[in-house]
């Protein structure tokens, strides 16, 4: 097999693929501008989070209501407005506020009550963004922290609580309890109040985390360290975008040779190839090798301005780095084989594998990382090549691993890209009536 | 220089080909005639290696066309229907890649494309973009290239569609040089004038056959009786038919 024809028709392509504008910037510019925007949402650095915007209608204006509007207030992660009822339900409803929270009258006394006994537990009414359901969740949790925090602070040391007290003491002898029980909770409540009657024990109301004044608070605090690929190396999302985008533009780029032979085809083009003296494998090889530099050029130019301009390190293998790329060069040229070869009319067939890049892209956790899928589908996923080049270059870049995580990646891709290849010669229509 | 045996390609019921055999010698021009589906295309194509034929074979110098990388496709040049040229690329580039299809190294290839632009007449626009030409400059490059390694053997599919006079009468200089240069051309057209200016022998195949094979003197005797000297129109459609052939 002569090395001439495939450098011409390399060389061809190229020429063919600069003198298209369009090309080039589907090519080169888009998944630079996409992983760009991409990267600065997911991106780790340390920036203030987006707060969820919360209505609390207090309703009690208790102590403890009071409470957990003030906790709810000074939290980080949330931006806390206090509209009316219905102002809060259309807040919700326009999808300007996510979580409204109501705390019904009576909502003090109530959960006060609920706190030492069993009596009846009162409703907290929450409206919700379904489009939001994640930040419900998160909502719900710092809303729990608050309402023990209030509740309990004002049980053990407020106004409230000394009143429950009182009320307890006095209804201790109509309970169901054993006389030795009503003893033991007698002496307890007792202690209790000459403790609320301690002038230093309401003094400070609202006081710091620790003193009693402070309620039930979180028994640990948390100590964050991100593994990346080293000590004091943050994690970097424009990694992980510049490899999804750059995934997702060079499987664009399959479709286009794959359309681009049919086209030669329609043209009548592909009959003075087919007329010379060259195999078949040699036809498809150049346009596969062709493709394969198309690619590359996409990844290092995509790769490059995410390294000068976002910092984004190949920190883990450099040759491991250049087998993933290579690799996932090679898988996306032959998938645009494939193309050509199971393909009709080349705009249909532009149609629909526009559809399957995207669903290859999509589940291939090039637009978010994998992990937020289902368990099933991560398992599924595994048969999507783009998963792998993601997870290779994932490796290879901020999770700064060896050579040998990229050893499985760039095996699996040249292993479809093997499938493709053979698919490809066995399907493509070679004769030119 | 090209003999045709017993050619046969069917797609599923419809027999495109059946039979066809004829032979082209060193500086002949063998009109290939037939109405719209009489086979006329699946024959060159079976002769260039684009289609692979059921039964019979294609015989380059005595010897048997055998499979893509057949040396002997080097010895046939193919002018297909098509304008087969990049319109992206300029007129050397366009010639420059499929020269290299032939692997002709860089000096021949430069050679070879310098004499081919020459005889087309195109030599002064050889950087310029091809989808800048007119219709019968690409059907003049389109010629070009299929001429650069030389071949001995060129098949003409209706190398003239769709330009004017003037080119026209170009390619027929061109055509014209060619075989006085000893090349063999098998020429496909519906243009019975041009077969008669250019064509030492005619074939006319119909329904994939062949239902005539002489000189254009020779094919008198299939002309309608009391026409006297009947042109290639007149027997053309007397041997096939007036039905349409949509």
């Amino acid at each position: 097999m002569s090395i001439r024809p495939i450098l011409a028709m390399v060389r061809k392509d190229l020429q063919l693929f600069f003198h298209d504008r369009r090309a080039v910037i589907m090519t080169m510019v888009a998944p630079i501008a996409i992983a760009s925007f991409f990267g600065s949402i997911f991106s780790g650095n340390n920036r203030e989070p987006a707060k969820i915007a919360v209505a609390i209608v207090d309703q009690d204006s208790s102590p403890i209501s009071r409470g957990i509007l003030a906790g709810a207030q000074g939290d980080r992660n949330l931006r806390v407005t206090t509209p009316s009822a219905d102002e809060a339900r259309a807040a919700v409803k326009r999808g300007t506020v996510t979580v409204a929270v109501v705390i019904p009258p009576g909502f003090g006394d109530a959960a006060g009550r609920a706190f030492f006994s069993a009596a009846a537990k009162p409703d907290l009414t929450i409206w919700f963004d379904p489009s939001h359901a994640a930040e419900l969740g998160l909502v719900r949790g710092i809303l729990t922290e608050h309402v023990m925090q209030s509740v309990s602070a004002e049980m053990f040391t407020g106004v409230q609580g000394q009143k429950m007290v009182d009320e307890t003491l006095q209804r201790l002898d109509r309970t169901n309890l054993s006389a030795q029980q009503q003893t033991l909770l007698r002496d307890l409540l007792q202690s209790a109040r000459k403790f609320y009657n301690e002038p230093s024990a309401t003094a400070g109301s609202n006081g710091g985390n620790g003193s009693p004044r402070g309620g039930i608070t979180l028994p640990y605090a948390v100590k964050e360290d991100a593994i990346t690929s080293g000590e004091n190396v943050a994690y970097n999302g424009y990694a992980h975008s510049f490899a999804g985008m750059c995934i997702q533009f060079i499987l664009f780029a399959s479709i286009d040779l794959g359309v681009g032979i049919l086209l030669e085809r329609q043209r009548g083009l592909w009959k003075r190839l087919r007329s010379a003296p060259i195999s078949r494998v040699t036809l498809l090889a150049g346009k596969a090798a062709s493709g394969a530099l198309v690619a590359l050029l996409t990844l290092a130019v995509s790769f490059a301005f995410a390294m000068i301009v976002f910092g984004v390190r190949v920190n883990g293998s450099l040759a491991g780095f250049v087998a993933v790329a290579v690799a996932t060069a090679v898988m996306a040229s032959t998938f645009g084989l494939l193309i050509a070869a199971v393909g009709g009319t080349p705009g249909g067939t532009r149609g629909i594998a526009s559809l399957s890049v995207l669903l290859m892209v999509m589940l291939g956790g090039a637009w978010v990382p994998s992990f937020i899928f289902p368990a099933w589908l991560q398992r599924l996923t595994v048969v999507i090549p783009a998963r792998w080049a993601v997870d290779g270059f994932d490796a290879m870049t901020w999770r700064g691993l060896s050579l040998g995580a990229a050893v499985m990646p760039t095996a699996v891709m040249l292993g479809f890209a093997l499938l493709f290849g053979v698919l490809a010669i066995a399907r493509f229509r070679w004769e030119e009536a | 220089m090209l003999e045709v045996q017993g050619l046969r390609k069917a797609y599923g019921d419809l027999v495109a080909v059946r039979d066809v055999s004829f032979s082209l010698g060193a500086g002949e021009v063998l009109g290939l005639l037939g109405p719209n589906g009489a086979g006329k295309t699946t024959t060159v194509s079976m002769i260039s290696g684009l289609v692979t034929p059921d039964a019979g074979q294609v015989l380059i110098g005595g010897s048997p066309l055998l499979g893509d990388t057949d040396v002997k496709k080097r010895r046939i040049g193919l002018v297909p229907q098509d304008l087969a040229l990049y319109d992206e690329l300029s007129a050397l580039a366009n010639l420059r890649f499929f020269g290299s299809l032939y692997d002709l190294d860089s000096a021949a290839l430069e050679r070879a494309i310098m004499a081919s632009l020459q005889l087309v007449g195109l030599s002064e626009r050889a950087r310029d973009r091809v989808g800048t030409f007119s219709g019968g400059m690409k059907r003049r490059l389109n010629l070009a290239a299929g001429l650069l390694h030389d071949p001995d053997i060129l098949l003409l599919d209706e190398p003239t569609v769709g330009v004017d006079p003037q080119s026209r009468n170009a390619i027929f200089s061109n055509l014209e040089t060619l075989k006085a240069r000893g090349k063999a051309l098998l020429y496909t057209t519906h243009y019975m004038e041009e077969v008669e200016r250019l064509a030492d022998r005619v074939v006319i195949v119909d329904h994939g056959q062949v239902i005539a094979s002489d000189t254009l003197a020779g094919l008198q005797r299939f002309a309608p009786a009391g026409a006297g000297h009947a042109s290639l129109e007149a027997i053309f459609l007397a041997l096939t038919g007036r039905t349409l052939r949509d």
